[in-house]
């Protein structure tokens, strides 16, 4: 027998490993928790493992910019409260981790360590560090599930300003611009709602119910997905592309015509 | 000049069948035998006239469904994504056009190609007759006529854009309605005429509707129908050389050369316009919306004859004077008045009163019936092409928010960069362009001294090496030989040091300088060799392939 049997042996190392469990707990429990209630949640739902994986991926990538444990620095704001969802847009999208400064972080392909596990549990620790918005259900985005005319009112009356009519986006000032909506995910569509990334505002739940949402991402995917009636889209920005069009193939056409038809010439009558 | 000897069969069947019962057979003679010009750049006016009777024709068609009608009505039709949502008629009635009237669709979609190509084809045609000078005398009343076509076209565009009641052109209509009320005095009552109310109201569709299918397209065919006459009986203007001159016209009669050609010219435009119809979509209005005030897209923008206004709005800075000092007295917006005014004052004032200008300037009161090589009038020249750099950088700044969204400029960056460009762009343009008009006289000038280049090298006898120059054929020497200085008032001061009668004031002199810096030689054609070659002469040669005719 060696020591370490003879001392796991012994009656009182029960009430140690329990002592020492509760101690270990308590101390993540203080440690992870300044605004409590998130980590109730976390722990609650068994998810203590993520946050506790989430917080070193989160030092491994991100910390250089929003800090060690996310009270920003000067390259980063601080992600307490922003929630699980704005983790998930950001870093589903390919934002985070940012790659150099300009006036926008853009879409990207994601790095490789970035999967819907590493995702996950980035989003557990940032919610767990002061709550904020979270990661909405699968039915909650289900566009299968929404009223797409009456999210196209909606869209009309709230998006379009910035993203245009049929999603394909627009400039703001100073260099930032909204994206195009062709490569967002219902759920990313949803995120950006209640976490209004950057120059975007929040839509949050009293003002667009989640019903509303869904109809939202209903209008958005339907339109996004379908065929052009009238032929090639032109990139559906409408005037810009149509009056190019009439006169790159337009007018050059009919001048090579005219051309054409004058270098035909008459036989002597 | 060869009068007409035999008429062809196809022409003399008819015309002695028509001569016998109406006495027409001399009327039908002479025109059938019409001699038209045949260089391309002479058939791109008749792109316009051909886009118009296509805009007739699908027009008619979409007459026929469309209501323009402001009540609100709840869409049933077969667009999933719009279903249930409150609209105008106007709006539904394009709707169904779009998916549920057959053929509809391809109808709305030419009927829209056909008048982006319609403006379009009017520019192009109007540059050629500018830079050619085709507008002098006798054919300032053609030249006019285009002018207020032009301005027409745009009135058709625009109301006919706002027709269909979506959200892109309800934008429009919105800018429509700053203009119209930015307007000092009149502002107010312009709008509440125009809008039968508060902005929207429940009329403008209507009204727009008169105009666009009735009152502007008549005026735009009696229009073109006298643009198209006079054109006929006064003929084309045609290129210097080939036996051209101010007596004649050179090219191929419209019976049957040019009349093919035309008929050519015609389908042509139909398949263009056809093919885009088919192949591009075109004013999506079902990705746009139902109009509603209150919504707003990014990425707004009219279509591209409109787009110079739209660029002038986004480059001008946010100025306003408020009167007495309070905004309660009254505002004047110059934030909209100039951006809305002045360029189109700009451009169509300078472009109806440019051959008068010209003549005040030149003095020239001939009747012309030769146009010009562009670069032997360097100062008209560079006026065009300023005028085209002035014009297209607004075009450009219209679309300055694709252009920032695309190429991630900066919105701003693009306002102050177009902001430098719209007065720093013209001035550039018109100085290069003036040298190089002239480096081009230049080596025209060369080529009448030296002849061209044989590529045949030569040996001299102590050893260099030289390239023989041969004299350029016969129809490239006509057209440079048929270069004229630029006519210029008598501006010489007397021996006592006077200047001529009516150069005397501060206007008079201003004409005489102009008219000295516009007209005169530049760069005179060095005659190295064989003066004697006169015009009348070379009506006579060079023109084997094509009947001449005398101008009556
Ligand atoms: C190069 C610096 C940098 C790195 C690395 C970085 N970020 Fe960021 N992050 C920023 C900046 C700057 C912003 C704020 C502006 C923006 O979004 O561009 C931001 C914003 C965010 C936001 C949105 C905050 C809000 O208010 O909605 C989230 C969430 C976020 N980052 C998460 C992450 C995560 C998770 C990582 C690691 C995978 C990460 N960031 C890595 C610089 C960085
Ligand atoms: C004031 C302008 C503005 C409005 C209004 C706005 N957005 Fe955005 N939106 C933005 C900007 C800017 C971004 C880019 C943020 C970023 O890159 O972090 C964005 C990003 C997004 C994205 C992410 C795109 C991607 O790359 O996946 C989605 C989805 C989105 N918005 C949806 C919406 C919806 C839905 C609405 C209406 C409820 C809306 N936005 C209203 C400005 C706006
Ligand atoms: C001559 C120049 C003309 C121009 C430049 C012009 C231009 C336009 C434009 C840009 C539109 C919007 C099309 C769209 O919805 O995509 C339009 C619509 C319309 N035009 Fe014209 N048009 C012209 C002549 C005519 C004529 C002669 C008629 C009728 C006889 C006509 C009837 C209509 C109708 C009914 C619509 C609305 C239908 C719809 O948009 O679905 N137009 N026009």
């Amino acid at each position: 027998m060696t020591r370490t049997t003879a001392w796991r042996r012994h009656p009182l190392a029960r009430y140690a490993v329990l002592v020492l469990a509760l101690a270990l707990i308590g101390v993540a429990y203080a440690t992870l928790v300044q605004g409590s209630r998130p980590a109730d949640a976390a722990l609650a739902s068994g998810k203590l493992d993520d946050v506790a994986q989430g917080k070193s991926l989160f030092q491994a990538h991100c910390s250089s910019c929003h800090g060690l444990s996310a009270e920003g620095t000067s390259t980063g704001p601080t992600l307490v409260g922003v929630g699980a969802a704005a983790v998930d847009f950001q870093v589903s999208s390919g934002r985070m981790p940012a790659a150099n400064p300009g006036a926008q972080a853009p879409r990207k392909p994601t790095p490789r360590w970035v999967n819907e596990e590493t995702t996950r549990q980035l989003a557990a620790y940032v919610q767990s560090l002061g709550g904020g918005p979270t990661i909405p259900s699968k039915d909650q985005v289900d566009p299968a599930m929404g009223n797409a005319a009456k999210g196209g009112e909606l869209f009309r009356a709230n998006c379009i300003q910035c993203h245009n009519w049929g999603g394909a986006g627009g400039a703001l000032t100073r260099g930032k611009y909204a994206p195009s909506l062709n490569e967002s995910s219902p759920q990313q569509i949803y995120e950006a709602m209640v976490t209004g990334p950057q120059a975007m505002p929040v839509f949050n739940d009293t003002t667009i119910t989640p019903q509303e949402k869904r109809d939202m991402i209903a209008y958005i995917t339907e339109v996004r997905s379908q065929r052009d009636p009238g032929g090639f889209g032109l990139g559906r920005i409408g005037p810009v592309t149509e009056g190019l069009v009439a006169w790159v193939v337009g007018i050059s056409f009919m001048a090579l015509v005219a051309i054409w038809i004058t270098a035909k010439k008459r036989k002597k009558s | 000049m060869s009068e007409l000897t035999s008429v062809p069969k196809a022409i003399s069947g008819p015309s002695s069948f028509l001569d016998d019962r109406l006495g027409a057979g001399n009327f039908l003679k002479r025109n059938l035998r019409k001699i038209f010009p045949d260089h391309w750049t002479y058939l791109l006016g008749e792109v316009a006239l051909y886009s118009f009777i296509i805009l007739l024709l699908t027009g008619t068609f979409l007459t026929l469904w469309f209501k323009p009608g402001m009540e609100h009505v709840i869409y049933d039709g077969s667009y999933a994504p719009l279903k249930g949502v409150g609209m105008s008629q106007a709006y539904a009635s394009s709707l169904e056009i779009s998916f549920d009237v057959r053929g509809g669709l391809l109808m709305r979609q030419m009927h829209h190609w056909a008048a982006l190509l319609f403006v379009a084809s009017m520019m192009v045609h109007m540059l050629r007759v500018f830079f050619m000078g085709a507008y002098r005398k006798p054919r300032e009343l053609t030249w006019l006529i285009g002018v207020i076509l032009l301005t027409l076209a745009l009135a058709e565009g625009l109301t006919g854009y706002s027709l269909p009641d979506d959200l892109l052109s309800g934008a429009g209509l919105r800018i429509t309605e700053g203009v119209a009320i930015s307007l000092p005095l009149v502002g107010t009552y312009i709008t509440f005429f125009l809008f039968g109310g508060e902005y929207p109201g429940m009329d403008v569709i209507s009204r727009f509707y008169s105009l666009h299918i009735l009152l502007i397209p008549g005026i735009l065919l009696a229009l073109i129908g006298a643009h198209v006459v006079l054109t006929w009986v006064q003929k084309h203007t045609q290129m210097p050389g080939r036996g051209a001159n101010n007596h004649n016209v050179v090219g191929a009669p419209f019976y049957p050369a040019f009349m093919l050609k035309a008929g050519a010219m015609f389908l042509f435009t139909f398949a263009l316009v056809a093919g885009l119809g088919t192949f591009a979509q075109i004013n999506p209005i079902w990705i746009f919306g139902p109009y509603n005030p209150a919504d707003i897209s990014a990425g707004s923008q009219p279509d591209f004859y409109m787009g110079f206004l739209e660029g002038s709005l986004r480059l001008m800075p946010a100025w306003e004077i408020n009167l007495f000092g309070t905004a309660h007295a009254g505002t004047l917006p110059l934030s909209v008045i100039i951006p809305a005014l002045l360029p189109m004052g700009i451009i169509m004032t300078g472009l109806a009163l440019y051959p008068f200008l010209e003549r005040w300037v030149t003095g020239d009161h001939r009747a012309l019936h030769v146009s010009d090589r562009p670069r032997n009038n360097p100062h008209r020249t560079s006026i065009g092409m300023s005028a085209i750099v002035f014009y297209g950088v607004l075009w450009l700044l219209g679309a300055n928010d694709e252009l920032s969204a695309n190429f991630q400029i900066s919105l701003n960056v693009t306002t102050y960069v177009g902001r430098v460009l719209v007065l720093v762009g013209p001035v550039l343009a018109y100085i290069i362009t003036y040298r190089i008009c002239l480096g081009l006289q230049r080596s025209d000038a060369a080529v009448i001294g030296h002849g061209v280049e044989s590529g045949v090298i030569k040996r001299l006898p102590h050893g260099e090496f030289i390239e023989v120059h041969t004299a350029p054929i016969d129809t490239v020497e006509d057209s440079l030989r048929a270069k004229e200085p630029v006519p210029m008032l008598p501006v010489e001061e007397d021996s006592a040091g006077i200047p001529p009668k009516g150069m005397r004031g501060p206007l008079g002199k201003l004409r005489a300088a102009m008219s000295k810096s516009y007209g005169g030689e530049k760069i005179p054609l060095d005659d190295g060799h064989g003066h004697g070659h006169d015009d009348d002469e070379h009506a006579a040669v060079g023109s084997g392939d094509d009947k001449s005719i005398t101008r009556h």
